[in-house]
């Protein structure tokens, strides 16, 4: 059963997200007290020393780790009550969420046109629909050349606007990016987060960012700083 | 779009090379069951070839494939005359192991009961059957015996003048078929000096006792053949074989004869249980051991094929999990991997024994129904196999993919 919760507009909206590691002297507080609101169209940069919260709390809105205390609501629907779970999580990160990482972590049999297109597999889109969609994310990211080759056969930036079509494929309300710049140089790395940027702006996606690249920074809509896993509003970048 | 299929594609000659090994080992389960029904096969041929309603062997004794069972020939006169029996053939058999062309020569002698029995039973697949008393020989072509060789036997040479076709005794050795006479010679054949001193000895035995002494002619009768001395003894067969005539109960028959003290009689089925309890049975427990065991280390390295490689997918595993794949759709991936190295396993396995078992010193007997329950078997080992590697992949969490 699951709770619409979020107010209308907002594609994220986490509240006192708690998370730790351990117990008793080896008890670590990844993620203390977070609260956060992404809003459709958004592209919100997360910013923060190694160590400070940033994947932790990436991974708990991503649905990957469960809170110990908070509420997430994603769209509408309540998601994470505290510890309870209010929807089926699998289903659910399908459905509705989008992921990129530091490395494109690309399935290696299969072609970039599959790796696409076996996202909108697992989420019951016909083979023939799946294909024709994964096409046009790739061309759409400029990287329908590749579509046939192997990641293997992929040059790092290649291989990262494939990972951006994946996340893509099933048109998902949140898109989640750890790092996904840092294995680039610092132009390629530009033109992945501005093509993040038209996403969220032209697929009305909320999209948020991990980074260290603070070079980039006038590209987002919005900046947050984690610091020993709290979270800290900056002021809003250049960019917007 | 299947996973499983795009995998293997991707890893193409290891997917070969690890089938390929899968399938030399279901290969030799194939064989070890094979060689049990060759065994059985060949244990029971001449019993079944021969079909005989009796068995009439020395008394006490199994028959001649079991142990040493002797019989005066003259056995086969008294069988005759016992009411319902049909016909009656002394039958001899006995391995012998000779140098022939620089190479051993082992073979089985069968004495066929001539002039009843030219052979006419016998599956021969070139030349033609015994078409005199003496010096003629039908051998099994698995004996490395051609048309027309000479074979030196005792003192006498033998011409080959027909093959057969998978005649092996029950040890596995070929058979060759001789006239009953010819198998004695060869059996009792004896060195021209063993003779002579035989001949020697009997001579000088008579001499020292009065009735040698008073009846000259003794004399020159011990210095000849043994077979001119009445009181030696008639020849010796190893068993003789009985049909009954129609109408007739063969348990009553066999009951008659089995009165008489010296004898013991075994039916057709006994006979062949006889061989089966006796010869076959340590061997096809051995080669039952061996087919589970074969089994088992098959079941045992698919297992750790299948876990290296869902262990080589766990990363991939993680990334499917974290984009909501289904439990199933991860199941797929390894069940369909298994599935398929074990049946394309068994199929190589097949096409290869079919080309190798030939070649194997003994026979191999490949059954419909030892296929049809090895597939099962491949199928189930296939499964139990993935089973390991699909409980590693279900504990796979998808956070790992950021590791």
């Amino acid at each position: 059963m699951t709770k619409p919760l979020s107010a209308a507009g907002l594609v994220v909206e986490a509240t006192g997200l708690t998370k730790v590691y351990g117990s008793g002297n080896t008890e670590v507080v990844a993620v203390r007290d977070a609260t956060l609101t992404v809003a459709r169209g958004e592209i919100v940069a997360l910013l923060g020393l190694s160590g400070a919260g940033k994947s932790t709390l990436l991974t708990l809105l991503g649905l990957i780790l469960s809170p110990n205390a908070g509420r997430i609501a994603i769209g509408q629907t309540l998601v994470f009550d505290g510890q309870r779970t209010r929807v089926n999580v699998r289903r659910f990160r399908r459905q509705h969420l989008g992921f990129v990482f530091q490395k494109a972590n690309l399935i290696p049999f299969l072609t970039a046109v599959e790796n696409v297109q076996l996202a909108m597999e697992i989420n019951d889109v016909s083979p023939r629909a799946a294909r024709t969609r994964a096409m046009e994310l790739l061309e759409y990211l400029g990287v329908s050349d590749r579509a046939e080759h192997l990641p293997s056969k992929l040059s790092g930036g290649q291989a990262q606007r494939v990972a951006v079509a994946r996340s893509l494929a099933n048109r998902p309300s949140l898109i989640l990016a750890d790092e996904p710049t840092a294995a680039l140089d610092s132009v390629r790395g530009r033109q992945v987060i501005e093509l993040f940027r038209k996403v969220a702006h032209e697929q009305n996606a909320g999209v948020i960012v991990v980074t260290h690249d603070h070079r980039a920074l006038d590209v987002f809509d919005r900046s947050l700083e984690m610091e020993d896993g709290r979270l800290i509003p900056k002021a809003v970048a250049a960019g917007a | 779009m299947n996973l499983a299929l795009k995998d293997i594609r991707h890893s193409f000659g290891r997917f070969v090379l690890t089938t390929f090994g899968i399938s030399l080992l279901l290969m030799l389960v194939m064989g070890m069951g094979g060689i049990y029904r060759g065994l059985v096969e060949e244990a029971t041929l001449l019993v079944d070839r021969v079909g005989a309603d009796l068995w009439v062997v020395q008394k006490g004794t199994r028959g001649p494939f079991a142990e040493i069972s002797r019989l005066p020939r003259n056995v086969e006169d008294r069988v005759l005359a016992v009411p319902g029996v049909v016909s009656a053939n002394s039958f001899i058999s006995h391995t012998i192991q000779r140098e022939y062309r620089g190479k051993p020569l082992r073979v089985t002698i069968q004495g066929l009961s001539w002039p009843a029995d030219h052979g006419q039973w016998l599956p021969v697949v070139a030349g033609r059957v015994l078409g005199q008393a003496h010096y003629e020989m039908i051998a099994d072509k698995s004996s490395g015996l051609a048309l027309g060789d000479q074979v030196p036997l005792g003192k006498d040479t033998y011409t080959v003048v027909g093959l057969t076709g998978q005649m092996n005794s029950s040890s596995g050795d070929p058979m060759a078929f001789l006239t009953l006479t010819d198998a004695q010679a060869v059996q009792f054949d004896l060195a021209g000096e063993a003779v002579r001193v035989e001949r020697a000895s009997r001579v000088s035995r008579l001499q020292a006792i009065d009735l040698g002494r008073s009846q000259p002619q003794l004399e020159d009768r011990a210095a000849g053949l043994s077979s001119g001395i009445p009181a030696l003894g008639t020849s010796m067969v190893s068993a003789i074989l009985v049909d009954v005539a129609p109408g007739y109960d063969p348990a009553v028959v066999a009951a008659r004869i089995a009165s008489w003290p010296d004898v013991t009689v075994y039916s057709h089925e006994g006979q062949r249980e006889l061989l089966l309890r006796g010869n076959v049975d340590r061997a096809r427990r051995q080669l039952g051991l061996f087919r589970v065991l074969l089994i088992i280390v098959s079941g045992i390295i698919m297992a750790l094929i299948l876990y290296t490689l869902t262990l080589d997918k766990l990363h991939d595993i993680a990334l499917l999990k974290l984009l909501g794949a289904r439990n199933l759709v991860i199941l797929a991936l390894i069940l369909q991997q298994a599935l398929l190295l074990g049946s394309l396993g068994y199929c190589i396995a097949y096409f290869l024994g079919q080309w190798v078992f030939p070649y194997f010193p003994r026979r191999v007997v490949i059954m419909q129904e030892d296929l049809v329950s090895l597939a099962f078997i491949v199928l189930g080992i296939s499964v139990a196999a993935s089973l390991l590697g699909i409980a590693k992949a279900l504990r796979v969490q998808p956070n790992e993919v950021l590791a």
